[in-house]
């Protein structure tokens, strides 16, 4: 054994011996007898009635003392007592041999010692009313309650933590970033009393301090970026995490934040906000894979809300109830679907791609859209202004439009063999009718693998003697005849071959002629053999709005019968500007084939137009009008500027962020009971919304409950669970551990609080307090509880070894994202911007390779999304980033009301090797020879001050020297290497400095970086 | 034991493996670190095991996407003889079916793929697709009724790995782990390795979640080991730091940590000056490991040609005989590629040939060895895939779906009775006859071989005693155990 793990070994022995507590003289059922009997007697003698063994409860007393399980004041009658008394051989005893569960001395003697008083129950003690106790005033209650405790069992509180410790502390807690050796300065030298108080409040009203607290609310509601199941693909949630962040930097009150996210689509002020917050409940687990069975889906949907809801408000493990009425505490598989009956009206997909999400707009966005807007309403007014000086024009165009139609007749429609695109940029596909219609692959343009450009290719057979083609773009649709977001395209080229074995050929075409063109893209350009230059080809932005034909006259008549031949259509604009449908039509007329003076009108003008003039009505008047003005030669500006502002509002909306909100769907789904968890069973009863049966809830009749019902219970003030579960975490997070134990489990396989009073003081006062919780994190932080060193002495780790009690404070490594943070802070590479959506800083390449629908590769960001914090790292559900992994960062595909903080060697991997924390050291190296002038021994002190806000030791300064000295020697010794290394990452390197010098000063950042104090908030 | 030193024992080793996340010095050893400050049976729970083991690790060769019991170990007479023809409905009886065939309007058997033959003394039918696989018939011993309720690609292959359909729960080799602790000084006790086969490429997308520690200790989470120069992630240098240059950093680093915890007390400082110290030994233990350039050329060409190619299911099998020789107690490979929906009959050739080879090569390697003896060896997949046929019988796209009710999976080593077949489907292998084995039977059979009993093995998680068998009744497959 080595010296350092006999040190660990021994700590732990010591403070065994400690952790068997002794018999309370007075039992307290809640504390002493009820975790016992709930961890060996429920499962069989609990709430759930289809487990129960010998139709004894032991939940319940008068069920208990009817059967004489317990007979009050005499231990030696209980049968209880009798049966766990027996030898371990014996059929008899209880707990059963085979329940693997066994009492222990302790354990029994609790039982006898409790009948002997009276076997008297409580009520669990989580679904008690809490009770604030008296504060004396000008006191705070935090630490008048730890210190009751602590004098109780006969412990003191330890000293005042020093100043820089205490900012270090508060800092990281607070915001989650280190202090500057500045700040440490300023608060060391502010001798007021109010220093601290100070402090805190310039910490609360740091914008950051949003970012620190939602990292622990974005566990508790799984917050991530992708959708989890199967593809794992991504969801448009992001807007949720920035409201969380806005919400704890602005106080949102618990209850109004709570209100938002569970219905914040109903809440009668629904704004753009709280739409967002009902984010939260589109933040589940959901699947895209084909085969799945939507009742199958509907059913984890439904659980994984609940469980949601348990876990961030209720501290209560709902899932049970998803298969049978909970066997330890009163939720029944009732309770748990008519809770999972409040979201039957949110309206999704139960299978397949989440929709984009609704428009989030900041008020920049906001000013944007409705400038757009406005502009368009300008130029849509300006274009439906009536025109009585197109009369004449109009009337010509009448004409030539219906000679159009008449000569029609002389051209019939091909319908194509096949159609396809070259590159699928564009999926390209044959219709029924002989029409191919072209859309934009949405997952090739997603994952950035479409260059805008594409060829259409169609084969056809032609008949014999065939002297033109005319090639119809047709309007079906907005934007127009082309799918550029203005409507319009640009056809490059287009050639005939002919597809004949015998004589396989181009086919020459002899003149392109088109019933609109714009200005400088004459149809002419389609033909003249260049296809690859950009801006070379037939386009006709200004005539987006109506059907538009290419008239193609071939040098031959087609000499074959029934000759295959084979069209290619280049569009190599780029954006996107192909024809979005195309028909083709062949006629067997005697040259010259050119096209009209306007194009083929669609069938209702037709129809309008072979009317008798003085037959038509208004309406059709109107119509003809309109239909002209598509093409009115005065109007080609106007046009192209109505295209251009359509354009516009359609690119916003598409680029604007987005997020998948709650919308209410007034058809609900229907909502069973399922018997044991199976979807397939629709034999249970159907249930309504309701709330749980075994909590206090108001009474609402006459209509059905909504989710605005839901979240008002969760915030009542009768509702003794949710400021329990939200103080308990709170204080967990300024503490190391909750004061009830398990943070997701109030009940009874949960831990009763050691310090009862203490949580349901916080619980009060919190409601109390309107549900502030800067308050509330104020009230603890200012505590001297919470101002304690974390330094244990021997005593109080042999009295309370894991700081149950709080009689000092405990050092915690901080959690994922802060260590990368820290890093970054440290260094100066931090961009400290707040929001926006996710981030991708370095990752290992092909840590994505096992994804699939479709194949991904993870792409680094460039510039400043590889230095923003750790909370903005894009959250991959089945692949969650390996640094924030080994950190002990949950994947998040389910709630997590607490991670737990490891120790493992993949940390000193990552915090050695992922080139964030070389890159980290190289440019922290870089600060420390140009910000500080100094000597080593300055400088090695400027480097301590600003990674741990402190001086070296004497100790620490002769190691480092050393270590710098050694390190010059070897990179000037090798160059090569030096450069290697300040290669890492993407951040400039500075070109002022001596490469060896900063290579060597690299090392002393990396150690700084690594040393266990510089992660941990002591 | 009295339950004062039980709870000693117990306390002890929580604080050294991490379970208890803060106060006291945790060192998290489960699945990576292992000091020589602790025996094996120090990173064991107290009591474990259960009783004596006939195994001490596990490998388990993971086919995913669905591997057709029909084609390769399940032949019947009765689908010759009803070849193309509708399926009975007596024997399909109403049980749901995918998204993916529910909408046909015909259901026709389909015979399997190739020939096989009755191999070995044993007589076990093994498809010809499977040459190689069919000389080791004497080796193993096929369940032929394996069954699940999940029959999409992520519930079942969560279900077949951790226990439950849905995320959150602790995969096989976390729960093993976390009974057994490690026996390994230097490298991690649950390693995973995925290769993508040729068959259907690329296949069934595959989560970290399936060699994930769930509700466990992080600690517990399988490695995965990758192909190049960082088989586990991060483990390179940066450029331009030497191993020296590393050793001389650990050395101040350790310096500089050890001051500052003389002065704080703090033991989690202690635990990451020895964590620093694992991942130093691993910078060795891994590319040790990975370099195969000791190993024979009789050994090499038993694995076939493709033990030359990093990443690929032959090279990963000749990996895992590495680590199971250096201890490493769970070793699990994930094939991916064989869902075959469409064109099985040019794709199953393809998957059949990427894992024939190098599969027998590495059971016949480990015997030779003496290590298979005491390594459990489990052949699984998902589920297994439908007798009638996706799509049309004549089409060359034709393939087979999902199907649940029963497949076929093999174990082999330590713990297992080898050339025996266990359990029987119906004549049109759709449904279970006898001896039906559940994947809880599968996990509380695989925890018996190393000596662990399912029922006993619990770990507290929302307010439940959760088992890797789960709550519903599980039983070890005592027919099939030596």
């Amino acid at each position: 054994m080595t010296r350092t793990s006999l040190l660990v070994s021994t700590i732990g022995l010591g403070s065994l011996l400690a952790t068997e507590p002794p018999v309370p003289a007075k039992i307290e059922f809640n504390r002493d007898v009820r975790p016992i009997l709930s961890d060996n007697c429920f499962y069989c003698h609990g709430p759930d009635k289809n487990h129960r063994k010998a139709k004894l409860r032991l939940d319940i007393r008068e069920e208990a003392l009817a059967k004489e399980a317990f007979v009050p004041g005499k231990p030696e009658e209980s049968e209880t007592i009798k049966r766990v008394m027996l030898a371990a051989d014996d059929e008899d005893l209880m707990p059963p041999k085979d329940s693997n569960k066994k009492l222990s001395a302790r354990d029994k003697e609790v039982l006898k010692k409790w009948i002997a008083q009276g076997a008297n129950y409580q009520l669990h003690w989580a679904y008690e009313k809490p009770v604030k106790a008296a504060i004396p005033a000008g006191k705070n209650g935090v630490d008048v309650l730890v210190q009751k405790r602590l004098s109780e069992i006969g412990l003191k509180p330890s000293l005042e933590a020093d100043k820089r410790t205490l900012i270090r502390r508060l800092s990281f807690d607070l915001t989650g970033l280190p202090p500057t050796p500045e700040q440490v300065k300023v608060f060391e030298n502010d001798k007021s009393p109010d220093a601290c108080a100070k402090l805190v409040d310039s910490l609360l009203k740091n914008p950051h301090y949003g970012e620190r607290m939602a990292i622990n609310w974005l566990d508790q509601v799984r917050f991530a970026d992708t959708i989890g199941y199967h593809s794992d693909n991504p969801h448009n949630v992001w807007p949720y995490r920035d409201y969380v962040i806005k919400s704890f930097n602005t106080n949102k009150r618990f209850d109004r934040f709570t209100l938002e996210q569970i219905a914040g689509d109903l809440l009668p002020d629904a704004n753009q906000e709280s739409r967002v917050g009902s984010a939260f409940n589109r933040l589940l687990l959901t699947t895209e894979e084909g085969g799945a069975q939507a009742k199958d889906y509907e059913q984890r949907m439904l659980t994984d809300r609940v469980r949601a809801v348990g876990n961030a408000w209720l501290g209560q493990t709902t899932g049970c109830c998803q298969c049978h009425d909970h066997k330890f505490d009163p939720m029944t598989t009732r309770d748990f679907y008519s809770m999972g009956a409040f979201f039957a009206d949110i309206k999704e997909p139960i299978l397949g791609r989440r929709e984009a999400g609704m428009m989030v707009l900041d008020a920049e966005g906001e000013k944007k859209q409705a400038d757009i807007a406005k502009r368009l309403a300008a130029l849509q007014a300006e274009f439906a202004k009536p025109r009585p000086e197109f009369a004449p024009a109009q009337a010509e165009w009448e004409k030539k439009s219906l000679e159009a139609i008449e000569s029609n007749g002389a051209w019939q429609m091909v319908k194509p063999i096949t159609a396809a695109s070259s590159k699928k940029n564009i999926d390209f596909k044959l219709g029924k009718d002989g029409i191919a219609r072209g859309t934009i692959d949405k997952k090739r343009t997603e994952r950035k693998q479409n260059d805008g450009t594409d060829s259409y290719v169609i084969t056809a057979k032609l008949p014999q003697g065939t002297t033109g083609l005319r090639l119809d773009a047709l309007k079906e649709k907005l934007p127009g005849v082309g799918l550029a977001s203005n409507g319009n395209f640009v056809l490059s080229e287009v050639a005939l071959a002919s597809g004949s074995k015998k004589r396989k050929g181009p086919i020459k075409i002899a003149s392109a002629t088109a019933t609109y063109q714009q200005g400088s893209f004459p149809a002419a350009n389609a033909i003249d053999g260049i296809a690859d230059k950009k801006d070379n080809g037939w386009g006709v932005l200004g005539g987006t709005g109506a059907d538009q034909s290419l008239y193609l006259e071939l040098a031959e008549p087609i000499a074959d019968a029934d000759a295959t031949v084979t069209m290619t259509l280049t569009f190599g604009w780029g954006d996107n500007h192909e024809i979005a449908n195309l028909r083709i039509n062949s006629t067997t007329a005697p040259k010259p084939i050119r096209a009209p003076g306007t194009s083929l009108p669609d069938k209702e003008i037709a129809d309008i137009l072979k009317l008798d003039a003085a037959k038509r009505t208004p309406p059709q008047k109107q119509k003809l009008a309109t239909a002209y003005k598509q093409i009115a030669p005065q109007l080609a500006e106007l046009r192209t500027k109505l295209a251009t502002a359509e354009k516009e509002k359609a690119d916003f909306e598409a680029n604007a962020p987005k997020c998948i909100v709650s919308v209410s769907d007034t058809n609900k789904r229907t909502v069973r009971i399922l018997p044991r968890g199976n979807w397939m069973d629709e034999s249970g009863e159907v249930v309504k919304a309701s709330l749980p049966g075994y909590l206090p809830k108001p009474k609402i009749e006459g209509r059905d409950l909504t989710r605005l019902d839901l979240a008002q219970w969760l915030v009542s003030k009768d509702n003794p669970l949710t400021a329990r579960t939200v103080m308990n975490r709170l204080w967990a997070q300024l503490f190391g551990t909750g004061i009830s134990k398990v943070l997701s489990d109030l009940g009874a396989q949960g831990e009763p609080p050691v310090n009862g009073p203490l949580l349901d003081w916080l619980a009060c006062e919190f409601m109390d307090s309107g549900w502030d919780y800067q308050h509330m994190v104020k009230l603890i932080v200012t505590s001297a509880t919470y101002k304690q060193v974390s330094t244990a002495t021997k005593e109080l780790v042999a009295a309370d070894p894991y700081n149950r009690e709080c009689a000092r404070q405990s050092p915690f490594r901080l959690d994922a994202e802060l260590v990368r943070d820290n890093a970054l802070a440290i260094s100066g590479l931090l961009v400290p911007k707040i929001g926006g959506p996710s981030v991708k800083p370095y990752q290992p390449e092909r840590y994505w390779e096992n994804l699939n629908f479709p194949t991904r590769e993870w792409q680094n960001d460039s510039g400043e999304g590889l230095y923003r914090r750790g909370l903005y790292t894009w959250w991959q559900r089945t692949f969650t980033h390996p640094s924030m992994l080994a950190f002990d960062a949950p994947s998040r595909e389910e709630c997590t009301s607490e991670r737990n903080r490891s120790n493992i060697p993949q940390q000193a991997l990552v915090l050695l090797n992922d080139p964030t924390y070389v890159e980290a050291a190289r440019v922290f190296a870089a600060r420390i020879l140009s910000e500080c002038t100094g000597d080593t021994k300055q400088r090695i002190t400027w480097a301590w001050q600003q990674a741990l806000q402190r001086d070296p030791s004497a100790d620490e300064l002769k190691a480092i020297t050393s270590l710098v000295q050694k390190h010059l020697a070897d990179y000037a010794r090798d160059a090569t290497a030096a450069d290697a290394l300040l290669k890492t990452g993407a951040a400039p390197v500075a070109k002022d400095l001596n490469t060896s010098e900063l290579a060597a000063w690299t090392h002393v950042a990396r150690v700084l970086l690594n040393l266990h104090e510089t992660i941990t908030r002591s | 034991m009295n339950p004062i030193e039980e709870r000693l024992l117990h306390l002890t080793r929580r604080s050294v493996l991490g379970d208890i996340s803060r106060g006291i010095g945790s060192i998290a050893l489960g699945s990576l670190l292992h000091p020589e400050l602790a025996s094996a049976s120090a990173t064991m729970l107290p009591g474990f095991p259960h009783f004596a083991p006939k195994a001490k690790r596990v490998l388990c060769l993971f086919q995913s996407g669905g591997m057709s019991h029909v084609d390769l170990f399940d032949d019947k007479p009765m689908l010759h003889k009803h070849a193309g023809k509708e399926i009975p409905p007596s024997v399909k009886g109403t049980q749901r079916l995918t998204g993916m065939t529910s909408g046909q309007s015909a259901y026709p058997v389909v015979p399997p793929l190739k020939g096989g033959k009755l191999c070995g003394k044993s007589g076990t039918w093994i498809s010809d697709l499977l040459p190689h696989m069919q000389t080791i018939a004497d080796d193993i011993c096929v369940v032929k009724t394996l069954n699940t309720e999940a029959i999409n690609h992520d519930p079942g292959i969560t279900f077949m790995n951790t226990g439950s359909q849905l995320p959150g729960y602790a995969s096989m080799g976390a729960w093993v782990i976390y009974g057994l602790g490690t026996e390994n000084a230097s490298l991690p006790a649950f390693i995973a390795m995925v290769s993508q086969g040729t068959g259907k490429n690329p296949g069934q997308p595959i989560f970290s979640r399936l060699w994930g520690s769930g509700f466990l200790p992080s600690s517990h989470q399988g490695v995965g080991l990758r192909p190049g120069r960082n088989p586990v992630l991060y483990l390179e240098n940066p450029p331009g730091v030497e191993r020296d240059q590393r050793r001389a950093m650990l050395d101040d680093l350790a310096k500089l940590n050890h001051l500052r915890a003389a002065e704080l007390e703090d033991p989690e400082t202690l635990t990451r000056i020895q964590a620093y110290e694992m991942a130093f030994k691993m910078q060795t233990s891994v590319p040790d490991l990975t370099d195969i350039s000791s190993e024979s050329k009789d050994t090499l060409e038993a694995y076939g040609p493709d033990v030359h190619k990093p990443g690929s299911y032959a090279a990963n099998c000749l990996l895992a005989r590495r680590l199971l020789e250096r201890d490493v107690r769970f070793v699990q490979l994930f094939h991916r590629g064989w869902d075959q929906h469409i064109a099985i009959a040019r794709q199953l050739p393809n998957q059949c040939h990427d894992i024939d080879q190098p599969t027998t090569a590495l059971i016949k390697d480990l015997k030779q060895r003496g290590l298979l003896k005491d390594t459990l060896v489990v052949f699984a997949t998902e589920f297994g895939r439908t007798v009638f046929s996706q799509g049309k019988l004549d089409d060359p796209a034709m393939g087979r779906d999902h199907h649940g009710r029963c497949f076929s999976i093999w174990l082999a080593g330590g713990g297992v009775q080898p050339g025996i077949t266990y359990g029987a489907t119906d004549d049109f292998c759709y449904n279970i006859a006898e001896n039906p084995v559940h994947i809880r039977d599968l996990h509380a059979t695989i925890l018996h071989c190393l000596g662990i009993d399912h029922t006993r093995f619990t770990h507290k998680f929302r307010g439940l005693n959760v088992r890797l068998t789960g709550v519903e009744e599980s039983h070890v497959v005592k027919g099939i155990l030596a």
